[in-house]
């Protein structure tokens, strides 16, 4: 079999792509889906049957070209083959995500004209019967696992299998109806809408065309020096941008294999069965991840724990230098061996990321500790900058130059440039057709000549990498005229493992002050060390002991603050801990889970006006919780307010 | 909704089980249906567990019959009751706790097994054909139960909601006619519950199998069951439908006490 690294560029929607791999490698894997214990695969010939026969199916209900097909549910094989079915008929696949509740997909159906959709099990199919009334437009619902759908016989509602029946008969009878669908298609055409999860207001439906997923992926493929012989595992959400490059437009244009999990419950354990060679993921994961290691390993044995410590601080040194291919002694490299043998091949391994040759992170800003760790490992991972908008990707880092606190240079085919307030602007092959039926958002966001404001403010550093420090409508003024860029101070805030979420808050004010959320895993095994005895989130963030542990984090945040000179009149005063943590369920996360501001605050408001009155050293809270269900119920606390010390800007000694 | 339940699958006929000089159960009758949902209520020390240990074999009863599948016996034996597919779940779990889920679950499909213990230490040929379609039986459960996660995990270290599913899962494994549920839902919270309840019903809907089982929660028994029966210092007080047998005084005066 021969590897492939280029595909013929006159290929330009993904169902051509599909067709060209069947006819050349069709014996290779394509995708592969754990299931009842074991991994069941398709190679390129069967996937491409698969589709076709979906397709034909799909066709003989009913849909014609321009149809919007909604697919909800987890990363699975036939879910992302809804998708290229609905592109072959020359219809619009519409992704949502699956954790969202009814009355949220209701806007995105309805706004996007959904005639059709494909859902993955009862749970999803519930949802769309409980909103059915008011979405006329929706015909028909398919269902991808038939588990207690036995009682489900409106004549709406069909087997996925059965779709495919219908559609093995019309191909029979129509055989060339498949193919000209397809070749009608070009890459000027809509390939797929995505919302965004929206930090603001309601979701926009973010129109990109073939030709925006196909030459991006290309771009990357070449960037990255992408194979056809790549592993990778698709457990992001499927209606998240990244996800249909990673999984579906870069796996069809090169031909690589893509792995789906069981559930999402089994995801470590899948990562770690298929070890893939190229993997996404955003910080929360890599922080995750490297917190459990560190938790276990404190519960290790005496002589395991100093190895550990040995050789991990000899990988801070070596290990990143090798990576980025600068000169390393003999004596290094041989330790460097050794740790390997004994540290790094197997934490790799237990990692699931023992083959892993390329790593991607972005989203949110990540910990720098965070980021060596992997990278001492010997794991090649590499920070971007993105936006649906762009279909991915604006800044990535080149390999060999891979800095902690920057986002990279301009990625192949993306201009950028910088207003006059520091926001970030792009233009590039991969930037979006239009929003959805939106045309002044669409007028707001991209210019007559293409270039797009992606409402991010940054610099460039020395080295010419874009450098990101919040979103420009978020930096903020201090009443004593000070820059306010509450994100920057969250994430520092947030590197630290004890702290979960920050909001931070000083916009307009005379000193900063944050709300924080433990990490009731990192605090709550601390709290054990130190025979703490707790009942629950609520009561261990109330507790002193762990209050002058955080108010420890502020400070040393502080002391970071006060060596920017810009940035030091914004050192926290006043902080508190919340009762509970931020949930997107409660509406004060995205679904990414980014938080919401505003809502934070206007739901908190009265802790807010407690951060700010000198006289309140605690305040009372109601807030209202929804659980899992949708019921919701309310929750009581008290909470402390502590004063952290500010430390006098020490940029001016410094420069003296 | 009306279920189509059929012909009685097991009916007990004045069960009189006494330990020396305690009467656990008095002249007890009732019978069980083909593929209904079926409790057993009751207060504590009413002879609900004593009630399913008979129908299982693990106690004879003194007196009275037992007609399981058309079949009349003085009593059961549990060696019989299990191959003659009655499976059942314990009060308090009762799994091996050293071994994975996967481990335990398989355990049930011991009694389906036809290859003798040298046959499967060797595992060649017939006996490693017959793991592999068992393993793939057992594989459909733990698809079914939503366990797929904690294959692996020792059930020791699981939490006690996750046991009690395992424990299901081993029951299911022998693929019974009917399920005797020893309070499968006690000492979980209500999320968990609600799980149990949709996989009792499932159980219920998608193998066809008959259930007993004993429960405290009126508001379960009420809404999953389709018959009940309530007992009460080893005698039967009532039986019927929910509706029927909330209506019964005696059921109210054993409940909320009598004035004397």
């Amino acid at each position: 079999m021969t590897v492939a690294k280029k595909t013929d560029e006159t290929l330009d929607t993904i169902p051509k792509l599909l067709l060209d791999h069947a006819k050349k490698r069709g014996e290779s894997t394509a995708n592969r889906l754990k299931d009842f214990g074991i991994w069941q695969s398709w190679t390129w010939s069967e996937v491409s049957e698969e589709v076709r026969n979906l397709a034909c199916g799909l066709a003989k209900i009913g849909f014609q070209r321009g149809d919007k097909l909604a697919v909800i549910g987890n990363n699975r094989p036939r879910l992302y083959w809804s998708m290229v079915a609905a592109q072959a008929l020359g219809g619009i696949p519409v992704p949502l995500y699956q954790d969202s509740v009814a009355e949220e997909m209701l806007y995105v159906l309805e706004n996007a004209d959904v005639k059709y959709a494909i859902v993955q099990n009862q749970e999803q199919t519930d949802k769309l019967l409980e909103i059915k009334d008011r979405l006329p437009q929706l015909e028909h619902i398919c269902y991808e696992e038939p588990r207690g759908m036995r009682d489900y016989t409106q004549d709406f509602i069909h087997y996925y299998k059965d779709i495919q029946e219908k559609g093995r008969t019309f191909q029979s009878e129509n055989p060339d109806f498949y193919l000209h669908e397809i070749e009608q298609g070009q890459g000027s055409d809509i390939s797929i809408f995505l919302y965004t999860s929206g930090t603001t207001g309601k979701p926009k439906g973010v129109v990109l065309t073939a030709d925006n997923l196909i030459i991006t992926a290309r771009n990357s493929i070449e960037f990255d020096n992408l194979s056809s012989e790549e592993e990778v595992l698709a457990y992001l959400p499927m209606a998240w941008v990244g996800d249909n490059i990673f999984s579906l437009a870069q796996a069809y244009v090169i031909g690589f294999c893509v792995n789906c999990p069981e559930n999402p419950e089994t995801v470590m354990t899948d990562l770690k069965e298929i070890g893939p060679t190229y993997y996404f993921a955003p910080p929360a994961i890599y922080e995750t991840v490297l917190t459990k290691v560190m938790i276990r390993m404190e519960d290790a044995s005496k002589i395991k724990r100093s190895m550990f410590n040995y050789f991990m601080d000899l990988a801070k040194s070596v290990g990143i230098r090798i990576l980025d291919g600068k000169s390393v002694s003999f004596t290094e490299r041989i330790l460097y061996g050794i740790g390997h043998l004994l540290v790094y091949g197997p934490l790799k391994n237990n990692l699931g990321l023992s083959r892993t040759r390329l790593a991607y992170t972005a989203g949110e800003a990540i910990g720098p500790e965070i980021f060596e760790f992997y990278r001492s490992l010997g794991i090649n991972i590499k920070q971007l900058y993105g936006q649906t908008e762009a279909s991915v990707f604006i800044c990535a880092q080149p390999d060999g130059q891979v800095k902690a606190d920057t986002v990279g240079t301009a990625y192949p085919g993306v201009e950028l440039r910088l207003a006059d307030n520091n926001e970030v602007f792009y233009r590039s092959p991969g930037v979006f057709h239009s929003y959805y039926k939106n045309p002044e958002s669409t007028a707001e966001t991209k210019d007559a000549e293409g270039w797009v404001a992606t409402g991010d403010a940054g610099f460039f550093d020395d080295d010419g990498h874009l450098k990101i420090i919040d979103r420009a409508k978020d930096v903020g003024q201090m009443n004593d005229g000070t820059m306010f860029a509450p994100k920057y101070i969250e994430n520092k805030l947030k590197f630290f493992p004890f702290i979960k979420e920050a909001v931070a808050f000083g916009n307009e004010k005379d000193y900063t002050s944050a709300f924080i959320c433990i990490d009731i895993e990192a605090v709550g095994n601390w709290a054990e060390r130190q025979n703490l005895a707790y009942s629950g989130y609520t009561d261990l963030s109330a507790r002193v002991e762990v209050y002058d542990l955080l108010q420890e984090c502020v400070e040393t945040v502080n002391a970071d603050l006060a060596r920017d000179e810009k940035l030091s009149g914004s050192q926290i005063k006043r902080f508190l801990l919340m009762h509970k943590e931020l949930d997107a369920d409660d509406g004060e996360l995205t679904r990414t889970r980014k938080v919401r501001r505003s809502i934070v605050a206007e739901k908190y408001e009265e802790l807010i006006a407690a951060l700010y009155d000198p006289q309140q050293t605690h305040c009372e809270i109601d807030s209202q919780m929804t659980f899992e269900d949708g019921r919701t119920g309310m929750v009581h606390a008290d909470l402390q307010i502590r004063e952290s010390a500010r430390i006098e800007s020490n940029v001016q000694t410094l420069a003296a | 909704m009306e279920k189509n339940t059929g012909e009685f699958l097991l009916s007990v006929d004045h069960i009189s089980l006494s330990f020396g000089g305690v009467n656990a159960l008095t002249d007890i009758s009732f019978g069980i249906r083909e593929k209904e949902v079926f409790a057993i209520i009751g207060p504590n020390g009413a002879g609900k567990t004593s009630m399913l240990n008979v129908i299982n074999g693990f106690y004879h009863p003194q007196e009275g019959e037992i007609t399981y599948k058309g079949v009349h016996r003085k009593q059961m034996k549990s060696h019989d009751a299990a191959v003659q597919g009655i499976a059942r779940t314990f009060q308090n779990v009762a799994l091996f706790k050293g071994m994975s889920t996967l481990d335990n679950i398989m355990t049930g499909r011991i009694i389906r097994m036809k290859r003798n213990i040298f046959w499967q230490a060797l595992y060649l040929g017939p006996a490693r054909k017959e793991e592999m379609e068992n393993r793939a039986f057992v594989e459909d459960i733990i698809d079914f139960l939503e366990i797929q996660a904690i294959r692996r995990t020792p059930v020791g270290r699981l939490p006690y909601g996750l046991q009690k599913r395992v424990e299901l899962g081993r029951a299911l494994a022998m693929e019974p006619d009917l399920l005797l549920l020893d309070e499968p839902m006690a000492g979980m919270n209500i999320e968990e519950k609600q799980d149990m309840c949709r996989f009792v019903l499932d159980v219920n809907d998608q193998y066809g199998t008959t259930i007993a089982l004993i429960e405290h929660d009126m508001g379960v028994v009420m809404d999953i069951s389709d018959r009940v029966v309530v007992l009460d210092y080893g005698k039967k007080l009532a039986d019927g439908t929910p509706d029927e047998v909330r209506e019964n005084q005696a059921v109210i005066d054993a409940y909320l006490g009598v004035p004397h």
